[in-house]
């Protein structure tokens, strides 16, 4: 009571500075929070946009008949056997003939990437007649010249302070200067396999394992997890033993990620003696994490079909089983695929319980099945993001682009599929 | 509602009987997954901690001050045992976790008050989605910005004021992290804001409090059991967090709370010990489920208590 005469009792004007001085606050913490979640999305795709571009360097390449294909069979067996890191090189040496040295030579090759033969042998492979002729081909710049047309390398920096000489510049300005270098977009980025070179390595090796991993996540929870509503919604009674299933199900929703990794790792791989890295392992242990997601969505969904459906169903003489499968659960399915989908995008961001399965290898080829070894697309950034070269912090943040863009396209679909399906009781 | 049920049971015969158990059956035993699942995680951290409690006693684990996992390559080389004091990686746990909980609890209690107290239906119709968008952007993307960007930033800025600051400071790993636990805590807290009566407010302002004073007086009063539950819940998620620590946070063990200090975590302790080399009778990776097991308790023993804590809240007023 004295209180709140004091209150009254005081003037007003400070009282109102109280009053807005707490409202900025909030504003306030708001800015703040909303601040770092466009200075960090804001960054990283500032930093990324570019791996969506890739600079090539054209080389006139004599592929001289006598070297590849002596006896003019045009097969493509003899030809992929010809030794075109040689012919690639001596290219170079020819469109440069100022590098004399064997350390201005190895300069000079550093100017394209080191896959570039690779392109080159292909190239020549599917165009077989070019052999005999000087081809003129577009391959890969090397990951620093890309930097540094990318304009993330400071040319005027002391030569020792940059990772691209003096020389380098001058040979990649006379490319320029020529039209003989080209920024063209990177397919490889998504196309390709990891590499350890930045500027081969692509997520599409990650993006499949993820994809393979997601499948066999979804196939195992959102059944288990829909039938688990079911029966609790639905059949349990109060009992006891639902009561204790219950409370175990909010706690695994406590559990932290890396302790379902440990999980799969005792478990599925050392006890069962499921393959290592594969996506079916990842699949597995990630199913069980999102479980507890899907069950709490459909429930709710469960919950919110009113009980005269179930009446009603069973005035026409449904049993218990058809009243619920005929009628519920039918009318609860938009509900409970929204949450399933929410949980399938929390279960895509995750890392940490796909590391403890050894999912983080090095894998070039791009995963065809669920027992091949795999990496998924977070676990594929957090590799890249570990990796000193310069070209790869790129490559990281445009991952991170891509799974963001995924995740905000689930989103999207579950919330289409929230306002298109959902019935309002 | 039974009766009708057993007639069309009755009237099916035998076959309808038998389906229905049939089906009872397989929902138990999904919704038994989840149960097989908390085992399964209790069995394998017991059984794996067993066997390296075999080999460290559980009091040097549980007390030691001093962590250098390594398996010995011969029996008689120096230093072979290795230390598998856990202190280190504790303190180094709680003193991130504590800078995640000192910046996400103001924050993301401001923004709750603000968002359930102050804002306009519309204006809380597109900023609670976006503080949503914090809470689903991936860990992994929240420590390479916090290796990228937060930790060169802070290092520069201490420079700057003539102070060192590690490139690995546990600073820039919590700071990130509070950052992620924002939406957590302001969710939160906005539902157990939202579950105090408007009959509260009302009184409030019928004796000529202010909407600031109404909050802080009497809404976050009323509030606060709720509350606590809720940064409980917050600190949990913080210690087992596992991405932003590892790319964020250091590697070596080392005791103190110096928030511009280099600390590891349990949990990038586990994922250093596990992505290596595996053989699986060593001190050095049967320690990681140890941890493991010790993680499980903390986060449970919080979970529980938040829980109970919110539960015995909600009945005050419903």
């Amino acid at each position: 009571m004295t209180d709140a005469v004091n209150i009254l009792a005081t003037s007003s004007s400070p009282r109102h500075a109280a009053e807005s001085r707490f409202r900025l606050y909030g504003v306030i913490a708001i800015i703040i929070s909303l601040g770092f979640l466009f200075v960090m999305v804001g960054s990283i795709a500032i930093r990324g946009t570019g791996a969506f571009q890739q600079s090539f360097v054209n080389i006139a390449v004599p592929l001289p008949a006598e070297k590849i294909d002596p006896k003019g069979t045009a097969d493509p067996q003899v030809i992929r056997k010809s030794r075109f890191g040689g012919i690639l090189k001596s290219a170079l040496r020819e469109m440069f003939p100022e590098a004399k040295s064997r350390k201005d030579k190895r300069q000079l090759y550093k100017l394209v990437s080191a896959t570039a033969e690779y392109s080159l042998r292909d190239h020549v492979v599917a165009n077989p007649d070019l052999v005999g002729t000087t081809a003129s081909v577009w391959v890969r710049a090397s990951s620093d010249i890309d930097m540094y047309l990318k304009g993330n390398i400071d040319g005027t920096l002391d030569e020792s302070q940059r990772r691209v000489s003096d020389l380098q510049l001058a040979w990649a300005a006379e490319l320029q200067s020529k039209g003989r270098i080209e920024k063209r977009f990177n397919t490889q980025f998504f196309t390709g396999g990891d590499s350890r070179e930045p500027e081969q390595a692509g997520i599409l090796g990650a993006v499949t394992g993820s994809a393979l991993s997601l499948l066999v996540c979804f196939l195992l929870s959102f059944p288990i997890g829909v039938l688990a509503a079911v029966y609790l919604e639905e059949f349990a009674s109060k009992g006891r033993i639902n009561r204790l299933i219950e409370v175990n199900i909010n706690n695994l929703a406590a559990v932290p990620s890396i302790v379902f990794g440990l999980l799969g790792l005792a478990i599925f791989l050392n006890v069962f003696g499921l393959p290592r890295s594969t996506p079916l392992v990842g699949g597995m242990v990630l199913a069980l994490m999102t479980l507890p997601t899907i069950i709490i969505a459909s429930r709710a969904s469960l919950r919110a079909v009113p009980p005269s459906i179930r009446e009603a169903a069973f005035g026409l003489g449904a049993s218990k089983v058809q009243a619920t499968f005929h009628h519920v659960v039918p009318l609860a399915m938009p509900g409970m695929l929204t949450g399933s989908i929410i949980g399938m995008a929390q279960a895509l961001g995750e890392t940490a319980p796909l590391l403890m399965i050894g999912m983080v290898a090095f894998i070039v080829d791009i995963p065809g099945g669920i027992t091949e070894a795999a990496t998924a697309l977070p676990v594929q950034i957090f590799l890249w993001a570990d990796s000193p070269e310069r070209g790869f912090l790129e490559k990281t943040s445009a991952a991170i682009m891509v799974l963001l863009g995924f995740l905000i396209l689930m989103n999207l679909i579950a919330i289409i599929l929230r306002r298109r399906l959902e019935i309002r009781w | 509602m039974s009766d009708i049920s057993t007639f069309s049971i009755i009237r099916r015969g035998n076959k309808g009987k038998h389906v229905d158990l049939a089906v009872r059956i397989v929902l138990i035993c999904c919704a038994l997954v989840a149960v097989a699942t908390t085992i399964g995680i209790v069995a394998s951290l017991l059984v794996e901690s067993f066997r390296f409690f075999q080999k460290i006693p559980v009091m040097d684990f549980l007390f030691g001050l001093e962590w250098s996992p390594q398996t010995a390559l011969r029996a008689d080389q120096v230093g072979a045992s290795g230390a598998f004091g856990a202190i280190p990686l504790i303190v180094g746990t709680l003193l991130i976790s504590a800078i995640a909980m000192i910046i996400a609890t103001p924050l993301g209690m401001m923004s709750a008050i603000y968002l359930a107290e102050y804002a306009s239906d519309r204006s809380r119709g597109i900023i609670k989605p976006l503080l949503e968008l914090l809470a689903g952007i991936p860990t992994v993307v929240y420590g390479f910005f916090a290796a990228l960007i937060v930790a060169p930033m802070l290092r520069n800025g201490g420079e700057g004021l003539d102070f060192s600051i590690s490139s690995e400071s546990a600073l820039a790993a919590g700071a990130t992290m509070g950052v992620m636990i924002i939406p957590l805590v302001s969710s939160l807290s906005d539902d157990v804001i939202n579950a105090v009566p408007q009959s509260l407010r009302d009184a409030s302002y019928g004796l000529g409090a202010t909407q600031a004073e109404t909050i802080k007086q009497v809404i976050l009063p009323a509030a606060i059991p709720g509350i606590a539950g809720s940064l409980l819940l917050a600190t949990s998620r913080a210690i087992g967090e596992t991405m932003i620590v590892v790319m964020a946070a250091g590697l070596a063990a080392k005791l103190t709370l110096n928030p511009f200090e280099a600390v590891t975590t349990v949990t990038v302790q586990i994922v250093t010990l596990l992505t290596g080399d595996q053989e699986f009778d060593s001190a050095k990776t049967l320690s990681a489920f140890a941890l493991g097991l010790l993680l499980f308790i903390i986060t449970l023993a919080l979970n529980v208590i938040a829980l109970r804590v919110v539960d015995r809240y909600k009945e005050q007023y419903d």
